[in-house]
């Protein structure tokens, strides 16, 4: 075998570092307004959530399934899914977890429409993004989590940082598919009658992309449901943080308790947010 | 809108496209260099990549003339139609539209200019799913900012037009293929478009309901008389709505003439093969192969005349006119015997003994005359409006008319 020549050695490690101390010095003014806003996003979804008694929310729940969803036994299983997770004991916690997902599927939204959008009108910011968003994908979740961690503290923020960079992608990619593969001719004729620009996205482009887009916020949520766990190792309350306890101390029954509660989660909200994304023909 | 014609340039024609070239691929002008512009389209395309799409385009669309863009797949029919409009961009050359020159407008002036000045109809009709016909057909006004009472009216009365009332609260998909394209012609419509221009807009549909459309674009068109610009690459269709063809291939203009030109002349063997299957029965008119009659009578110069310049003639009947040269009917010479034996010999041939007979006119094509030619047992007297006798037409010269043509095509 041939090792490979180790005098030829680029200092990428060593230029990461630099900049991430360099961050730390003299960008600390930045990150923590950043992480004040979304600290402020967060905990008004968690007010919002934790202040609506369960009776409530679980037949809200029903009325989600049965009014989005159009089918009465969808109503039931989801009001038996969070009666479930309330009996665990896990009632409190699920709505933490939630108001978390919610709150970074809100960022991943606000951010990932118009990147998105972006995207399918121009190609150059196409072939930008993609290797970006590859690399939001798959580089392992812990490579940006400690850097966050640095950045914004212990707790909540970090980890809405860090599920808003795995879970983002989706609709950025999707919301570009959409529009890229709106009718050619539905543009053009919106086109040859005078619309602007903006007349062409908002009458045209969107509308059409919609279903596209609404799987790809559809993804979004399931992902960012799927962080929950990683980012409980860096302080954020919730489900997650109950599966890292149970696991730590062994406690096979527990972990599976609260596993179960996310997976039912997901489930509802998977659901509901799949329902978005079918027509509705009249 | 002011006297438009004022703004046109010195040939009066509402559309004036003067050497357009469009050229797909990188750096486009390129191939307008000397060494290169003549090359052919393969040649221009293995030396650069570029995509030649349209060579040198002149031509000159009238207003109120419906102008038929013809060609196969490629060859630049439907670029050029998209420039008009700047949908796509010309490499070089200048269209001018009622005397504005559109190649040298910018953003907001072309947004303006599209609004007030076209409705565009699309092949596969380019309507918006997610609304109803209501709102496909106002689209246009929408556009324009128009206030929501203001262009439902419009557009209800545009889709009245088009036969489609009662369907307002439709989507698109619930309606047929035939359908939706006239929803897509009703919201081209509803702009009150100088010129509406269609890009194939009926080749998606099936052979029936396109003779449907194509008739009743045409009883439209006697209504509206706007300038219809009409993309096609089918011959039948050309020949049936045409004023004028322009015939193109690989991105050149081949011919350009009336329907009656193309087909009795084509241009080049590229052409000739395109009308192979063109019945000119389908394009040539009574008009057009008429002749003067044989034997005249002139209703004036009495009986007895006539009679003598119909046994000179060996004939036993004729044609018989007033001085304003208006065709009174046929007189025999039976008939014209028996008045001049019992009567006190009129000066004037009298209207009574003359038979009345099938007429036709002008504009009316070959095939049409087939049925009344067979029933006639003399020529067919061609009039205008007015009852002037044009001149007569054979089963002969319709015949004669007809075969040299197919000679020429099935050779």
């Amino acid at each position: 075998m041939i090792d490979f020549p180790n005098f030829f050695n680029l200092p990428v490690a060593e230029g990461v570092d630099a900049a991430m101390s360099w961050m730390l010095r003299n960008m600390s003014g930045v990150f923590d307004a950043i992480g004040f806003v979304i600290l402020l996003v967060v905990m008004a979804f968690e007010k919002i959530f934790l202040f609506i008694p369960w009776f409530i929310m679980i037949p809200l729940a029903g009325l989600a399934g049965w009014k989005l969803v159009g089918k009465w036994k969808t109503a039931i299983s989801f009001m038996v899914m969070l009666l479930l997770v309330g009996t665990f004991g896990y009632w409190e916690l699920a709505m933490i977890t939630i108001s978390l997902v919610i709150a970074s599927v809100f960022f991943s939204l606000l951010m990932g429409i118009p990147l998105g959008i972006a995207m399918a009108r121009n190609d150059r910011v196409e072939n930008i993004l993609k290797p970006i968003l590859d690399a939001m994908q798959t580089m392992p979740s812990f490579v940006y989590l400690i850097p966050a961690l640095m950045l914004f503290g212990m707790g909540k923020v970090p980890a809405m940082i860090a599920t808003i960079i795995y879970a983002v992608p989706p609709v950025i990619r999707l919301t570009n598919v959409g529009i890229r593969t709106v009718d050619p001719e539905a543009v053009e004729a919106s086109m040859a009658f005078g619309a602007t620009p903006k007349q062409v996205l908002f009458d045209v482009q969107l509308p059409l992309a919609k279903p596209s887009i609404m799987v790809g916020i559809n993804q979004t949520t399931m992902m960012a449901l799927a962080m929950v766990v990683i980012g409980s190792m860096i302080g954020a309350k919730g489900l997650g943080m109950e599966v890292l306890l149970a696991i730590n101390r062994i406690e096979v029954g527990r972990g599976f308790e609260a596993g179960l509660s996310i997976v039912f989660l997901a489930i509802i909200v998977d659901r509901i947010t799949y329902s978005f994304s079918q027509k509705k023909e009249k | 809108m002011s006297d438009i014609s004022n703004n046109n340039g010195p040939s009066g024609a509402q559309i004036i496209i003067k050497d357009l070239w469009k050229v797909f691929g990188r750096d486009p002008k390129r191939v307008l260099r000397k060494e290169l512009r003549e090359k052919s389209k393969d040649e221009i395309q293995k030396k650069t990549g570029c995509i030649l799409a349209m060579r040198n385009i002149n031509l000159e669309i009238q207003k109120g003339q419906f102008y038929i863009l013809m060609g196969l797949s490629g060859s630049g029919k439907s670029t050029l139609i998209r420039n008009l409009i700047r949908l796509v961009n010309p490499t070089s050359g200048n269209i001018t539209i009622n005397g504005e020159n559109i190649t040298k407008m910018n953003h907001d002036q072309l947004l303006q200019f599209r609004r007030k000045t076209f409705g565009m109809v699309f092949q596969h009709y380019g309507l918006l799913p997610h609304l109803t016909v209501l709102d496909n057909a106002a689209y246009g006004l929408k556009v324009r900012g128009l206030p929501k009472g203001e262009r439902y009216a419009k557009a209800m009365e545009t889709l009245e037009t088009v036969g489609l009332k009662g369907w307002e609260d439709y989507y698109p998909v619930s309606l047929s293929g035939g359908m939706q394209q006239r929803v897509g012609l009703a919201r081209a419509l509803t702009n009150e478009p100088e010129i509406l221009l269609m890009d194939e807009p009926f080749s998606g549909l099936d052979p029936l309901i396109r003779r449907q459309m194509q008739d009743e674009l045409v009883e439209l068109q006697d209504k509206l008389q706007k300038t219809i610009v009409f993309v096609t690459h089918d011959l039948h269709e050309a020949l049936k709505l045409g004023d004028r063809i322009a015939i193109m291939r690989n991105g050149e203009l081949v011919q350009e003439g009336t329907p009656e030109e193309i087909v009795t002349k084509p241009a080049d063997a590229y052409v000739e093969e395109f009308v192979r299957d063109a019945s000119p029965a389908k394009v040539l008119t009574a008009g057009s192969i008429m002749e003067p009659p044989k034997v005249l009578l002139y209703a004036w110069e009495g009986p007895k005349t006539a009679l003598t310049l119909l046994r000179s003639n060996k004939r036993n009947a004729a044609f018989v006119v007033d001085k304003n040269h208006i065709l009174l009917g046929v007189a025999y010479d039976k008939a014209l015997e028996k008045l001049l034996e019992e009567q006190k010999k009129p000066d004037k041939i009298p209207q009574a003994i003359l038979k009345k007979i099938t007429t036709t006119t002008e504009d009316t094509i070959l095939e049409d005359l087939f049925p009344i030619i067979k029933a006639a047992p003399y020529p067919l007297p061609v009039v205008d409006e007015k009852g002037k006798l044009m001149g007569v037409v054979t089963t002969d010269q319709i015949f004669e008319s007809i075969s040299p043509l197919e000679g020429v095509n099935h050779d």
